[in-house]
C-alpha cells in the first residue's frame, strides 16, 4: 500500500493539498464548518517552514494572505458564508491588482448566521459576483475527498498561471466526510509558479503582458521596485484616469481568462451517450444525483449526468451541447436554484430545466432527484 | 542628503493641498530612512486609502495601496512573509481607527515588527471633509453640521494600551523631532506607533475656521506640551494641548521572532 493513503476529511485533503502545491501561508479566522483547515495548517506550515496566523476577522486574514502573495509566498484563506461575505472587498482587490491567492469556502446554509453546521450550496452566485465591479474569477466546486486535495493543487497552479484569485467551494458535506484516498507522490505533482520577470527592474512594467495576457509578477524584495494599488491603473501600476488606458486595463484583466477556458473549463460526462433525460450537478448534490442516475437506469430510464466541476467561468458551451443531446434537464441544488438558471441561460432558453431544491439544512436524497426523473418519463 | 534618491520624481506633483502637512511627514520618514542608512529594497511602504494614503506612490520603495483600512492587515502578510524588509504603514486617523481600528489594535497587542505612522488631521480629508474618530467633540465637519457629538479617540494611548512596544506622538511643526522619533520608530523590534498632528486647512481648517495651513502648523507650536512637562501639568491645564515625545518605549516579546521560535520547536518534532 501506498504510504500516502489515508482515512481524510475534505478540509484536511485542503490543508495537505495546500502544502504539496507549495502554500506557505496561511491566514484565516475561525469558522464552522472550515476551521479544521486551519486548525490542521496551524500545526503543518510552521513544521515545513511556513508560517499560519490568526487574524482578527476575515477581513484581515484576507488581508494578509494578499499581503504574501505579493512578497511571493503561496497563500492559502478558508472559511464558510459570512466570512465569505466578509472578505469579498479585499477578493475583488486581489483580482484587480491581478494577486494570486486560494480561497477556500465551505459553504453552509445561509443567509446570516443561518445553519452553521449544516451543509448548503448557497453561495454559488456569491463566488462568482459577490464583490463589485465587472472581474474575472475562477471557482472550482469538488465532489469527494480526493478530488478537493486535487482541486485544491488546481487552484493553485491557476492563480499563479492567470494570477487570480481562485475559490474553492466546498460544502459541509464534503468539508467533513471522511474517506480513503491515496494521495500522490508530491514529486509527481505538476506545480506552476508565476512568471517572474524576465527584464531587469529598471524596465520592468508591472502590468505589462505580452499575448499571454498575464503579466510577469516580481515579488516585493526581489530588488523589483513598485506599486500595487486597487485604483485603476496602466500598466506601470500607478492609478489612471485616461479613459482609453482604463478600457484597456480592464479589457486585458476581463478577457484574460476568457483565453484559457479551454483548459480552465473542466467538467465529468457520465452516461450521456445514449441519455435522454440528463442531470447537472455539483457539488455533494452530485453524489445523491449519481446514486438517482443509477437507481433510475435500473428501472430502464436513460438518464446521464454532465458533473461540474469548473463553476466559474460556467461551462457554458459544455452544457449547451448537452442540452441538445438531452430531452430533460435536471439541477439538483443545496440552494433554491441558483445554477438552473445558469443552466437555462447555457441551452439558450430552449426549455425550462427541472429544478430540486432543498435549502433545509439536510442534504438531498437521491430518491428526491430519482423521482424527479419518474415524474418526467 | 538626496531626497529625491527615494523619490518616484515623474509622480509629482503629489495631490495634496496647500498648506496640508502630509509632504512634511514624508520629508521626516526619508530623512528617518536616510539617517538609519536603509537601502531603498529594503522598504516595503503600504497604507490604505486617504490622503495620507497617497505617500507610497511618490516614494520609491516597494509599495503596497490597498483597501480602506486594512493597510495593516496586508502589511503583516508582507511581514510574515518576508521578515527582512522593514514594513511601514502609512494611514490617516480615519483609515486606522475607524474602518481600520480593530487591526490595529490587534497588531499592537500582537506587536509585530513594523511601523505605523498615523496621520492625524481630525478629518475625512479624501471625501471631503465628514466627522472622524479624531475629531473633537464641538467641532465642524459636513457629516457634523451642528457639531461633532462624540468623544475622540486618543490615539497614541490607545495604541499604548493595546501592547505596543513604541508609541509617539509628534506635529508636524516640530519636522526634526519627527524625523528622529520616526527613525527610533523604525530602529525598534515591535509595533511602534507615530501619531502625527498634521493640519487640514481645506477640510478640517476652514469649517472650524482655524486659518491657512501655515497658521494651523503655528499653532501646534503653542499648543505642544513635551510628555515630560505634561506629566507636571493638570488636566485643566492640558485641555486642547497636544502631548508630543515618546509615551512608551519597552521590550516586550516581538511576534516574528516568537513565531520563528515555534517554528524550530515544530521542525524538531
Amino acid at each position: 500500500m501506498n504510504s500516502r493513503t489515508y482515512m481524510m476529511q475534505g478540509n484536511v485533503a485542503v490543508a495537505e493539498g495546500a502544502i504539496d502545491a507549495g502554500c506557505r501561508f496561511y491566514a484565516g479566522y475561525p469558522i464552522t464548518p472550515s476551521s479544521e483547515i486551519a486548525e490542521h495548517l496551524s500545526k503543518r506550515l510552521p513544521a515545513i517552514g511556513g508560517k499560519f496566523i490568526q487574524m482578527e476577522d476575515e477581513i484581515a486574514a484576507m488581508g494578509a494572505v494578499i499581503g504574501a502573495s505579493v512578497a511571493g509566498v503561496k497563500s492559502l484563506t478558508a472559511t464558510s458564508g459570512p466570512g465569505f461575505s466578509l472578505k469579498q472587498e479585499n477578493i475583488g482587490y486581489a483580482s484587480l491588482a491581478e494577486v494570486p491567492v486560494v480561497i477556500v469556502n465551505v459553504m453552509r446554509g445561509g443567509p446570516s448566521t443561518g445553519l452553521p453546521t449544516l451543509p448548503s450550496q448557497g453561495d454559488v452566485m456569491q463566488a462568482r459576483w459577490g464583490t463589485h465591479g465587472d472581474h474575472p474569477i475562477i471557482a472550482l466546486v469538488p465532489a469527494s475527498v480526493r478530488e478537493t486535495y486535487d482541486m485544491t493543487i488546481q487552484a493553485f497552479n491557476w492563480s499563479e498561471k492567470y494570477r487570480t484569485p481562485v475559490i474553492l467551494l466546498l460544502d459541509e458535506i464534503i468539508g467533513h466526510v471522511h474517506e480513503k484516498v491515496t494521495l500522490p507522490d508530491p514529486d509527481e505533482l505538476q506545480i506552476f509558479n508565476r512568471k517572474k520577470p524576465s527584464v531587469p527592474p529598471e524596465e520592468y512594467l508591472p502590468y505589462k503582458a505580452d499575448e499571454s495576457l498575464i503579466p510577469e509578477m516580481a515579488a516585493f524584495g526581489d530588488g523589483y521596485r513598485y506599486h500595487i494599488t486597487g485604483l485603476i491603473h496602466d500598466e506601470t501600476g500607478f492609478p489612471t484616469n485616461n479613459a482609453e488606458k482604463i478600457a484597456e486595463m480592464m479589457d486585458r484583466l476581463n478577457s484574460k481568462l476568457l483565453k484559457y477556458e479551454h483548459e480552465i473549463i473542466q467538467v465529468e460526462e457520465t452516461d450521456t451517450g445514449d441519455a435522454e433525460i440528463g442531470i447537472v450537478a455539483y457539488g455533494s448534490s452530485a453524489r445523491s444525483a449519481r446514486t438517482a442516475m443509477r437507481k433510475a437506469r435500473e428501472e430502464g430510464i436513460k438518464v446521464g449526468m454532465l458533473r461540474i466541476q469548473t463553476l466559474w467561468p460556467f461551462p457554458v458551451d459544455k452544457i449547451y451541447e448537452f442540452g441538445k443531446k438531452v430531452k430533460e434537464i435536471v439541477v439538483p441544488e443545496l440552494n433554491l436554484g441558483q445554477i438552473a438558471h445558469e443552466v437555462e441561460h447555457a441551452i439558450q432558453d430552449r426549455f425550462r430545466v427541472h429544478r430540486v431544491n432543498k435549502v433545509n439544512g439536510e442534504p438531498i436524497h437521491p430518491d428526491e432527484i430519482l423521482n424527479k426523473i419518474r415524474g418526467l418519463k | 542628503m538626496d531626497y529625491f534618491k527615494y523619490l518616484r520624481k515623474d509622480k509629482f506633483p503629489h495631490i495634496w493641498c496647500a498648506g496640508c502637512g502630509d509632504g512634511i511627514v514624508l520629508k521626516a520618514i526619508i530623512r528617518a530612512l536616510d539617517n538609519l542608512k536603509i537601502e531603498k529594497n529594503q522598504v516595503a511602504m503600504v497604507s490604505g486609502i486617504g490622503c495620507s494614503s497617497r505617500t507610497p506612490g511618490y516614494v520609491d520603495f516597494y509599495t503596497l495601496h490597498t483597501t480602506h483600512g486594512r493597510a495593516i492587515a496586508f502589511a503583516t502578510g508582507i511581514k510574515m512573509a518576508k521578515p527582512e524588509l522593514h514594513v511601514i504603514v502609512v494611514t490617516g486617523d480615519g483609515d486606522a481607527t475607524a474602518i481600520g481600528g480593530n487591526h490595529l489594535i490587534h497588531a499592537a497587542r500582537r506587536n509585530i515588527n513594523m511601523t505605523v505612522l498615523i496621520y492625524n488631521n481630525h478629518i475625512y480629508g479624501m471625501t471631503g471633509g465628514q466627522v472622524s474618530p479624531a475629531t473633537p467633540m464641538g467641532d465642524f465637519a459636513t457629516t457634523a453640521p451642528f457639531s461633532a457629538v462624540e468623544n475622540n479617540f486618543a490615539i497614541a494611548e490607545l495604541c499604548a494600551a493595546a501592547g505596543a512596544s513604541f508609541v509617539a506622538r509628534s506635529t508636524v511643526y516640530h519636522s526634526n523631532f519627527l524625523a528622529k522619533i520616526i527613525e527610533r520608530a523604525i530602529e525598534k523590534r515591535g509595533f511602534s506607533v507615530v501619531e502625527i498632528m498634521t493640519p487640514c486647512p481645506t477640510a478640517y481648517g476652514k469649517i472650524n475656521k482655524k486659518g491657512t495651513g501655515e497658521q494651523m502648523i503655528l499653532d501646534q507650536k503653542n499648543l505642544a506640551v513635551r510628555i515630560e512637562k505634561a506629566q507636571t501639568m493638570s488636566p485643566e491645564e492640558l485641555k486642547n494641548k497636544i502631548i508630543i515625545g515618546t509615551l512608551v518605549d519597552r521590550e516586550l516579546p516581538e511576534y516574528i521572532n516568537t513565531y520563528e521560535k515555534i517554528m524550530s520547536q515544530a521542525q524538531r518534532m
